[in-house]
């Protein structure tokens, strides 16, 4: 769980942090600890515990238990507005009654700066946010987008350590939101400013993270790189959360070798897989298995963990199909299948095909 | 029967929003328009010792200005009209410093409470006003445990020299500015809560998270987003006041009168309508005044309040 920093403190140490609202515990025992310069993404279902841990973070809510420490620095008694930490508000929390500019320029009021370096701060700004020209309106006469952008500005103009960002891009159109967060990617590298952001977008973390946690009621569930995680879910709800998956139960024949041999009910094979898992024979286990890591063939391949299906749905995207295949045993696999060439004859409603995939495609989780 | 339907798809198309549109137009014209036109044609009017106890023409010039003349010259209506516009201004601003942090108060506590001390603050309307002020002179009066308490405080604080039996309280413009701030006082708070509630906490939270201290997060942010309620509390307060009759009668310094109770006098003992008339045109003409520039101001802000920004 540490991250492979070079044997310095943690720049973000969250310890055994616990928020209660009377007792309903909305934050439960979260430890985590970020290196400087890393961009990290909370991730979770709504109503996870998210906002309140980011609010924590900025001293807005004080943790029932446990410790935050930022820069070495120990923040429980330290108020909001000491405390090295912006914040990006989802609702953006522009000041309605001041201009651009001196939104973007507001938290500068607390520096010992003259008032041209003011000025030119607030226009770099607006530069790197590509707002610059726009300084004298006010927020109701930009666009939701730029309001965001101005949001941005506000919240790096004063250089914080760290940058909390809550859904940042929850409202803007898929288009822009994916422009936006390679926007954000290349300010987060110029400024090298710590980045939390939260997001309940499994791509959107996947694109923006270093390393991002899972979060489930309150819990973090597993901290890692957004390949890790999505690669090696330690859990049902983490694979399920990151990607889709069609899981399946399964029990144990043998394990050898770092390869697991297990009987599936709704398989008419034995299947072999690839796993670190620890494994009992007679065990009870979840097969997890990613569309885009299955093969759909009209002829029966060779090699192991073949076994046959019959398309009952699918979906074409374009770039590739999506494909949900139904079992002999009546249990739905979901496949996805790239489009590389053109005018090929893919497989069609209700055609029978063999689906086959590597031991090593295969996840094995225990809980 | 063609005119019918045309005359139903004429409502149908935009027949319900003129009425609707129309409504508070006839109000206006009927309650106050033209009132304030007979006003004002009174004002202009010559006194007889007649029934209606005006008249035009005759011997006397047909439109007669000599009301309006005397309003600057007597200094009795100037003095008054200084006296009420003190006064009114002295209580609305009391009533702003008492009224806002209560009004703050009333958006930071749990709903519970809210619903409880919004009630406090309407209370005193179930009981008769005139009740309230007699109340309130009994509390004035020299023998009351009140005015006894706030003696003995200033005995305590003041030299030895300044030593009082008691604080003549009745019949000064101290009496009628208490009673004013006392009765005015919910008409400060509910615009000023009603502005203050609907301001986006977030707001707030952004500015301390920039580095505010609680006290400049109100300054910044807080108090200019406030400035609507608090220009409609001021003048909910500053226009009845200083219209005032039945307070500065029965509690204030006759010497030193309000100019309510100069019309009313003018109207009653003297029986010189016109002269009232004018009086009453001119008061309203200053209070007019600043509700137009609050009105200015409001559409002016308009574009750019809270509602506006958290769309
Ligand atoms: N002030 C509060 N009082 C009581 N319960 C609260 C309070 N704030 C949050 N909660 C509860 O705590 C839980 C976590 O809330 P939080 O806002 O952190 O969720 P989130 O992960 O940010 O969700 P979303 O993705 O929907 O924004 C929720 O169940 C919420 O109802
Ligand atoms: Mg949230």
């Amino acid at each position: 769980m540490a991250a492979d920093g070079a044997g310095a403190a943690p720049f973000i140490q969250i310890e055994g942090v616990s928020k209660f609202f009377g007792t309903f515990p909305a934050v439960r025992d979260v430890s985590l600890s970020i290196d400087k310069g890393e961009c990290f993404a909370l991730l979770g279902a709504s109503g996870c515990g998210k906002t309140t841990l980011l609010r924590m973070l900025a001293g807005f809510e004080e943790p029932t238990s446990g410790s935050i420490r930022i820069d070495g620095q120990d923040m429980t008694r330290i108020p909001p507005w000491e405390r090295p930490v912006h914040m990006m508000f989802q609702s953006y929390a522009l000041f309605p009654h001041m201009s651009v500019e001196k939104n973007v320029g507001y938290g500068l009021k607390h520096e010992k700066m003259t008032r041209a370096q003011r000025r030119d701060r607030v226009a770099e700004m607006l530069d790197l946010v590509q707002m610059s020209g726009l300084g004298s309106r006010k927020p109701h006469q930009i666009s939701g987008g730029q309001r965001q952008r101005v949001a941005l500005a506000r919240a790096l103009a004063r250089q914080p350590k760290v940058l909390l960002l809550d859904e940042p891009l929850a409202a803007l159109d898929k288009k822009l939101r994916e422009h936006t967060q390679f926007e954000l990617m290349a300010i987060q590298a110029r400024t090298g400013v710590n980045f939390i952001v939260v997001t309940h977008d499994q791509e959107e973390a996947m694109t923006l993270a270093d390393r991002l946690a899972v979060m489930d009621k309150g819990q973090v569930r597993q901290v890692g790189r957004p390949l890790d995680v999505y690669e090696n879910p330690n859990s049902r709800y983490v694979a399920g959360f990151l990607g889709t998956v069609s899981q399946f139960e399964g029990r144990v024949i043998r394990a050898e070798g770092g390869t697991v041999t297990l009987s599936v009910a709704d398989f008419a094979c034995e299947i072999s897989v690839a796993s670190p898992l620890d494994t009992r024979p007679g065990e009870v286990l979840t097969l997890a298995l990613r569309p885009e890591k299955l093969r759909l063939t009209r002829e029966r391949p060779e090699g192991p963990n073949t076994f046959p299906g019959t398309v009952k749905d699918l979906a074409y995207f374009g770039k590739d199909s999506l494909y949900r295949v139904i079992l002999p045993s009546g249990g739905l696999i979901s496949a996805h299948a790239v489009n590389a060439r053109r005018g090929a004859q893919a497989p069609d409603w209700d055609e029978a095909l063999w689906v086959s995939f590597e031991p090593g495609a295969a996840i094995l989780l225990r809980d | 029967m063609r005119a019918l339907t045309g005359l139903s798809q004429w409502f149908d198309r935009r027949g319900w929003r003129d009425l609707i549109i129309g409504l508070p137009y006839v109000w206006l014209l009927v309650l106050f328009l033209l009132p304030f036109l007979i006003v004002l044609a009174m004002s202009l009017a010559t006194r007889t010792p007649t029934a209606p106890p005006f008249g035009y023409g005759g011997d006397n010039p047909l439109l007669n200005f000599e009301g309006y003349a005397r309003l600057f010259t007597d200094d009795l209506y100037i003095r008054s009209f200084l006296t009420s516009l003190m006064n009114a201004g002295v209580a609305t601003l009391f009533c702003l410093a008492l009224g806002y942090p209560m009004a703050l108060g009333l958006t930071r506590i749990s709903a519970g409470w809210r619903g409880i001390l919004l009630m406090l603050v309407i209370l005193p309307f179930w009981t008769s006003f005139l009740l309230r002020v007699y109340a309130w002179m009994g509390l004035m009066g020299r023998n009351s445990w009140f005015n006894g308490l706030l003696t003995d405080l200033w005995n305590w604080v003041t030299p030895e020299a300044w030593a009082l039996g008691h604080i003549p309280m009745m019949q000064t413009n101290f009496a009628v500015v208490l009673v004013m701030v006392y009765t005015y006082l919910p008409f400060m708070i509910l615009p000023l809560y009603a502005n203050l509630e609907r301001l986006d906490r977030a707001l707030d939270e952004a500015a301390m998270d920039l580095g505010s201290r609680p006290f400049r997060v109100f300054v910044d942010v807080t108090l200019p987003q406030s400035v609507p309620g608090i220009i409609a509390g001021g003048l909910l307060v500053f226009i009845p006041a200083a219209g005032e009759l039945v307070i500065p009668t029965l509690v204030g310094d006759a010497g030193m009168p309000m100019i309510g109770r100069v019309i009313s006098d003018e109207f009653a003992s003297a029986r010189d309508w016109p002269m009232a008339s004018s009086v009453a045109v001119v008061l309203l003409i200053l209070m007019v005044g600043p509700t137009i520039l609050y009105s200015r101001f409001n559409a002016r802000a308009e574009g750019s309040g809270p509602l506006e920004a958290q769309k």
